[in-house]
This record gives C-alpha cells, structure tokens and sequence, in this order.
C-alpha cells in the first residue's frame, strides 16, 4: 500500500472502522446488469479562514466537509448519490440509488489495487497547522500595515488568508484505487483608496499547494499588499476607456484568462461530445494564428491548479491543446473519454464528494513566442495594454467570451500612456485567436488564486501567457 | 406531515443543545443554524436520462461570542462528537480574533415574534421515473418547435424540500420547512455557420405552479432561434431596454450599492445618498417578506430579527439601506431584519408590456443576455457584454451579439424612463424590463 493511500485509509475509512473488505462490498454492488463503469469517492476537507477588516482581526472560521458520492454510468446515462456517513449501510443504500438508473441489480466482485508509485507534485502536508494561530494572525497584521504604509490615501484594506487540507481516495470498477493529500493556500488583499470625492478599488493575492510558508517566503504576501496598493493608486488617475473595436496587447501572467475562456471551455470533452462547442469536430484544423501553442498541464509542482491524480484516480497530464495554431485535442475525464473512443488526459475534477466529476482545466497556458514585450506595444499606434482583470465568462456554443479588466492603458503611438477604467472586452473565441499575430518571449503564470465555476462548480486553476498582441478587439469603455 | 414536524423538532433540539455546548465551553453568546435538505437532480438528452443525481445535504454553523471578539466553525456532520468539536473550533478562534465593538449578537429586542405559516413547503412526489418523462416531455417540446433546433444541451427537473433551523441565546429559536421546484431546458440551434444556445426555466415552491414542461421548451426553442445569425452593431450611444430577466441583475447592481457592508467600507457609489434622489419620481422599490410560498419568503432573517415589509426607494428617495447588526452598528443605526439578503423584492411597474417599451423606445438595443463581471460597485463603472436584437421604429429588427453597453451605474439609475409590467417573477428580487435614455455600445 503506498504512502497516500495509507494516509487516506487512516483519514477516511478507518474512523468508521470501514475496511478493504468494505470497499470491494461496495464495489461489487456496482457492478454487472449493464453498468459500464462505477466509483466511490471519498474524501475529508478541512478548511481555515480569517479576515482581517478595519486593522482588526475578525473573523476566524473552520469548516469540515466529509463524506463519499458514488456514480454508476450506464451508455450515456449517469446516476449519482452521497452520503455525509462514512458508515456502510448508508454507503450502500447510495450505491443501490446510484445504480437504479440501470434496472437489473449487481452480482459481481471487483478488486482494487493501487497505482504503485504515484508522482507527487506536492507534499502531503496538513497547511492548517503548519503555523500556529498566533502566527497566522501576525502575518494578517503585517500585510495590513503593508498596505497602509504605502500611501495615506489608503482607506480600507482587507485581507483574508485561506488554507485547505483535502484528502480523497477513488476506488472504481475498473481496479482503480487512489488517494492524493491535497493541500492548498492562499491570501488575497482588497484595498480602498481615496483622493477628494473619489474612490477606488484594487486587488492581489497568491498561493499554492504547499505550507502557509509559501506565502512568508520572499516576501510573497508583503508584495501582494504593495501590489494591490499600486493598482488602486493607478485607477484613481484612470480615464474612461474607450469604445469600439482596437488592438489589444495583453500583459503576461493572469491575462491568461483569455486562454481560460476563449480556448480552454471549449475545448472540454463534455461539450465536444455532445457537439455544443464552436471548437466541435475541429481536430486538426487551424483555429488560431500559427505563433498560438496552448497547452493544460496538471504536472507543474505546487502549482494551484495541480493535481498528481485528478479525481478519477488518472495522473495529470500536460495536454497540448493547440500545436501553431492547429487544434490538437481535447481536455478528458474517463466517461467523455470512454463515449468518444480516447483516453482520459486526467482531467476528471470535482468540486466535492456531492458532485459529479466533469472535464475541467488544470493550469492553462501558452506557450512562449520570440517577440520582446516592449516591441509588442511599440508595434500599436492605437489601442489598449490590458494588465489585470477580473474575471471571464465564456457561451461555448457561440464561442463569444468576455474578460473585464481591473487595470488598463491606453496605447499612443507605441507608447503605454494614461490607465483607464475597467473595460470588458468582448470576443469570438476562434476568430480572437486568429488575430493573434505577435507572441512575447516573457511568459509567465498566475500567482495562484484562480477559481473556475462550470455547472455550478468550483475547482482551483491556474492561467498563464507571454505578453501577446491581438490586432482587433471589441474594447466597451465610455469613451470614444 | 407528522414525519416533518419530528425532523424539525429534532433540529431544535440541535440546535438547543449546540447552544448549552457553547455555553459550557465559556461563550458569553452563541447562535447556530441547521439545515437538512434532500432532493432529486436529473437531466434528459436526446430523450434519454443523462444524469440522475440523488442529494442529500445537511449542514451546521455555530458563531459563538466571548465578549467582543467572534468565531465560528461549520460542518456537514451531525453526529454529537462533531457537534462537540465544531463548537470547540470555533471558540478556539474566539480566542484569535479582535475585541470589535460591533460585534455580536443582534439585539434582543429586535428578534421575531410572530411567526406565521408562510406555506413554503410542498415536497413534490413523484418517482424517478415521472420525472424523466416530464423533462423527456420539456426536451422533445423544444426540439419539435422548429427544424433549426440541431442539438440540446436537455432538460432538468430539480426539486428539493428540507428544514432549516436558526437559534441564538436570547432564546430565539425557530425554523421552518421549505421546497423549491424548477425544471429548465437549453438547446442548440443552427442556420448555416451560425450556432446559438438559449435556455428558458421556471421555478416555484410547489410544482404545481411551474410552468408546463411544454411552454418552458417551446420558450427555450423560440428564444435560440431567434438569436441565429446575429450581428455586430456599430459602435455608438443608444437607449438601451433591458429584458426583465437581464434587469433583475441591474436591480441587484443597487441592492450590492446599499449594503451596509460595502456602505462601512465606503465601496459603494450610494455611499451617504441616504434621503437623496437615486432613480427618478415614479419608482419604488420595496420587500414583502410575507408573501404566501414567495421564493424569499420568511419571517427572520439569519440572526433572528424580525424580517418587515418595508420601502428602500419610494418617489425615487433612496429612504433605507439594506443592514445587518453588525453594519447597523458600524453605522449607528438599526438593522433592517436583512441579514442574509432579502426577503422578496418588487419595483414599481408601469403599464407597457415589453412590445409596448419596445414602441416607446423607438430605435435603440432590446438586451436579452449579460456576460462577465464588469461592475464596479465602489465606482458605479458599468461595462458588460450583451447580446439582444436591434430595433427600429418600435420594432426588433434582428439579432445582435458580440458587443458590449458601458455606463455608470448612477447616471443609469436615474436615466431610467420606465418599467414594463412584464414582470420576472422567477427570481427572488422582482421588476419588469427597464427602459434606459441612453448607453454607450461598442461594436464593430
């Protein structure tokens, strides 16, 4: 028994005094009678949060989150149910609903073994306790008083401080068994600024799979509060954006969003499955500028949107998307996979034990082109250099996406001028791509607090990309 | 009925005894909410069951309170050990946090008395098996609507019915048992190189009241054909007349800028407007905590306090904010029983229906769909992208996509011209389609 999967009997099974013997009961109800496929997912989260508001410490909350859901696939058809009781009766009553979708009852037997050595991207640490309360407070203070130390105009900050302690194991009909300890943390600074009549807003923040050392580490969360502080002070100079269709040159790191939701959803074994995306049927045809290689890579070590397993017990991958600009493939869990004829990439995620796993991205990002930052935006006369932003949206079927930016310059004859305020920027995923015509040699990835929402869901990833040239995009601001 | 009555005693108990637990551990004050909810997730494509989910949820919170300072702790597990561990956390923490001034439980006076029977709760019994043909039924009415509807994303019913239970220690403790229905449908349609997807639902607390299966698919096949081929629009300004389910987010917009905490924070556009002018004279904006199986319907809000019948605009006066305790405190008032949001809100509505709004607007953008997040609520800096239909003469003249409207939310507010009496009444804040003066739209 490895290591993970030791860790994740003691966690799970072993408190309820459940067994191995327990596991293949389980399994067995699931299969036969035209099941095609069938697990258990169980697993214990933990999670800590405290907010800092007003230079005073005031929330502090925990929250503990355990139980299994199981899934029976049949064809196309899925039944699902959980249970908050790690106890077997309960467990198997929701085996026995799951598998109503089919009406023949199991009589089979499954044995599971797990994988023998599981490449770990991060250590199976608890981050909850890896430092004391009174030292998870003083970090609290110290970004406060960061942030005002900055500039007088700063009127409100908040801080809040995240760590989660996941712990799952997946046993499936198909002799899987896995167990990952995923920990995760994260800290986000909010900051007000005033001048006169007028407010503004800005944000920043960080994190990863690891301890919360991470975020002590070089200073990381000192240079949030510096950064969230700086991107205020710029908006409190910002002018309306203009409107209307322009060049738009992207910053590195977090604009990657762009990937996220131009590329990335559409490119779900889900949606390609059923034929609801624009990028549907299109293997192997060029759907961006030749500079675009996009890829989905689980296996960056520590990285938010990491995984050594996904949910459905399949290692991470790094998944070329697009290869210059051609289609390449798909991002897949086992049952899209199954249905169209391919492998799983290991792309199975869920948000929790209540939820079904779905195809999602892990850290999405593009490849490095050979093109100087500066030479990006001296090549625009007039346009937009989009730094930061908010969040995206995407309508897969029409490919139309949406990003809002939280810090924005308008371009003049080459040069970043005047920041102006939030625009959204609105295209067609294919088309945007297409217009891709210069790729920086600078990439970088996000600082770690990406979440993505689909059918109601949220799991933690991550985006990346060099700074990149778009020749035409619709920019809404006010202005003209 | 019975059966129901013993659950909800039993989460009283719950709860009574999470409150002795916390006294026992040393809090001058606790409050806990319990809630147990169980339902029927299921999904039909194609005319065949794709997913059938069975849930079951149960859950506590406990806040407890030493004196000033706060913490609290949540779990899904329900079991007296849990119980016991749960409120140990959160007193540990109780121990880390601040002494605040503001903190603690709302006050005594304030919490609810008269609690009446607000009718919400009508679980819905139906096999697995009625379910699958009602959203079979609701699928094939959209797919068999018209030959361009080429493929679905299916159709759902949902249906959920369980208790909730809130107490603190003044004593309060009360809770009540609720359901809600919904069934919806998404399909695909495509015309040439043009491919589009639209939805349509209803939701209500007793099924009876949801639309038929064959009206929800019929609407979501109308609704995505008539966006197939849709254009780009030049950039320019234009009055801009909002569809009453894309103007329910315009009306949460204002509720997000009347918060008390983004009002203590000073992150609001509305900040110290109290008793000035935010919309003009002929709206109103009020909440009708009471209304029989209201999908916001209650009689407390989350800390206990008496929910009320109140206006937070009248003759276009912005008269309340929308408070808790806690930002009550920070702001030298009393709490509006809206702890946790609110408890069904109306607008004014006038007498046009949308053709009729469509006819007052003459020329300008029918929106029908809102995408991303671009809404500032510190500024009022509205940027979003929309799709709708373009009009002329009172009339749509086609379909528009892949552009964005940009204003600011204040200026926009008190633009507005009028509300139809095509009211959303799907959704727990409530209003008809908002006629604009005018927005900026970025196009080609």
């Amino acid at each position: 028994m490895s290591d993970l999967i030791q860790i994740a009997h003691e966690t799970l099974l072993a408190p309820t005094g459940l067994g191995e013997s327990d596991l293949d009961r389980m399994l067995g109800e699931l299969v036969g009678g035209g099941i095609d496929a069938a697990d258990i997912y169980f697993q214990s989260s933990r999670l800590e949060s405290w907010v800092l508001e007003d230079g005073i410490i005031k929330e502090g909350s925990h929250s503990i989150d355990q139980g299994a859901g199981i899934r029976a696939i049949s064809g196309e058809k899925t039944g699902f149910a959980y249970s908050d009781e790690l106890h077997l009766t309960p467990l198997i009553d929701a085996a026995r609903a799951a598998r109503a979708i089919t009406r023949s009852g199991g009589a089979g037997t499954v044995k599971v073994a797990g994988l023998t050595s599981v490449r770990q991207l991060y250590q199976p640490i608890n981050p909850l306790i890896s430092l004391t309360e009174s030292e998870k407070v003083e970090l609290l203070r110290r970004v406060d008083a960061e942030a005002r130390k900055q500039d007088s105009r700063v009127k409100q900050v908040m801080v809040s401080l995240v760590g989660t302690h996941d712990v799952m194991m997946v046993a499936a009909t198909d002799g899987t068994l896995s167990a990952d300890v995923r920990p995760l943390v994260r800290l986000n600074v909010h900051v007000i600024v005033e001048q006169g009549e007028r407010r503004e807003q800005g944000s920043s923040g960080g994190g990863a799979r690891d301890s919360f050392q991470f975020l002590l580490d070089e200073e990381r969360a000192l240079v949030f509060a510096r950064e969230a502080v700086r991107q205020a002070l710029v908006n409190l100079e910002a002018v309306d954006a203009p409107a209307g269709t322009m060049p738009v040159v992207l910053g590195p790191g977090w604009p990657g969003v762009l990937l996220h939701e131009a590329v990335g959803h559409g490119l779900e074994g889900d949606f390609n499955r059923k034929g609801t995306s624009a990028f549907s049927g299109r293997i192997g045809e060029k759907v961006a500028s030749s500079s675009c290689t996009v890829v989905d890579d689980g296996t960056l070590p520590g990285r938010r949107g990491s995984l050594s397993v996904d949910d459905e017990g399949t290692e991470s991958q790094n998944t070329v998307l697009i290869e210059d600009g051609v289609l390449k493939g798909y991002l897949q869990d086992k049952h899209n996979a199954r249905l169209m004829g391919v492998e799983s990439t290991g792309n199975g995620r869920r948000e929790s034990y209540a939820h079904l796993p779905l195809p999602r991205m892990t850290n999405t990002y593009m490849l490095p082109g050979s093109y100087d930052p500066q030479e990006i935006i001296a090549s625009v006369d007039k346009g937009i250099y989009a730094v930061n932003f908010g969040g995206g949206q995407v309508d897969i079927t029409s490919g139309r996406f949406v990003f809002s930016a939280s810090e924005a310059y308008l371009i003049e004859k080459g040069k970043v001028t005047t920041p102006v305020k939030g625009a959204t920027l609105i295209g067609n995923g294919p088309e945007a791509m297409m217009q891709i015509s210069m790729v920086g040699n600078d990439l970088a990835l996000d600082q770690g607090v990406g979440v993505c929402g689909k059918e109601g869901q949220s799991v933690p990833v991550g985006v990346g990309q060099p700074t990149l040239r778009i020749d035409e995009l619709t920019v809404g601001g006010t202005g003209v | 009925m019975n059966d129901i009555k013993e659950r909800k005693a039993r989460l009283q108990q719950l709860v009574a005894d999470i409150l002795q637990e916390a006294k026992a551990q040393g809090a001058s004050a606790a409050e806990a909410g319990v809630s147990s909810d169980a339902g029927l997730s299921l999904n039909v494509r194609m005319g065949e069951p794709e997913t059938i989910e069975h849930t079951r949820d149960s859950g506590l919170g406990v806040t407890v309170y030493f004196g000033q300072r706060k913490g609290s702790a949540n779990t899904s597990d329900l079991s007296p050990e849990a119980v016991r561990e749960t409120v140990r956390a959160a007193c540990n923490f109780a121990r880390y946090t601040s002494e605040d001034d503001c903190s603690g439980l709302a006050d005594a006076g304030l919490m609810a008395t008269d609690l009446p029977d607000l009718d919400l709760y009508h679980p819905w019994e139906q096999s697995v098996d009625e379910a699958i043909e009602l959203a079979q039924t609701c699928e094939a009415a959209a797919r068999d609507q018209d030959s361009r509807i080429v493929n679905s994303e299916g159709a759902s019913v949902d249906s959920h019915a369980g208790l909730h239970v809130y107490g603190n220690s003044h004593g309060f403790i009360s809770g009540y048992p609720s359901s809600r229905h919904s069934m919806s449908c998404a399909v695909v349609g495509q015309d040439g190189d043009s491919m589009q997807r639209d939805y349509w639902y209803s939701q209500s607390r007793r099924h009876e009241d949801l639309e038929t299966p064959e009206a929800v698919g019929r609407i979501a096949a109308e609704r995505t054909v008539s966006r197939l081929g849709a254009r780009r629009i030049a950039t320019g300004e234009a009055p801009v007349l909002f569809q009453a389910d894309v103007a329910v987010g315009l009306l949460r917009s204002f509720l997000g800028a009347i918060r008390g905490s983004a009002l203590y924070r000073k992150a609001s556009f509305l900040l110290d407007h109290l008793d000035q002018r935010v919309f003009p004279e002929f709206v109103r904006i009020h909440e009708m905590p009471y209304l029989p199986r209201g999908l916001a319907s209650a009689a407390f809000d989350s800390e206990g306090v008496a929910t009320r019948e109140q206006d937070f605009v009248s003759d276009g006066i912005l008269r309340s904010y929308l408070l808790d305790s806690y930002a009550a405190r920070k702001m030298g008032m009393q709490s509006t029983g809206n702890a946790g949001g609110v408890h069904n809100l109306r607008t004014t509505s006038g007498s046009l229906d949308l053709q009729g709004l469509l006819s007052k607007m003459g020329r300008g953008l029918l929106v029908t769909e809102l995408m991303g997040q671009g809404v500032n609520t510190v500024t009022g800096d509205y940027s979003r992208g929309a799709a709708g239909f373009w009009v002329e003469g009172g009339e749509i003249q086609y379909p528009v996509e892949e552009i964005t409207i940009a204003g600011n939310l204040k200026e926009m507010m008190l633009g507005l011209q009028d509300i139809g009496c095509d009211v959303e009444t799907r959704t727990s804040v409530q209003t008809g389609s908002w006629l604009i003066d005018h927005m900026m739209i970025a196009g080609k």
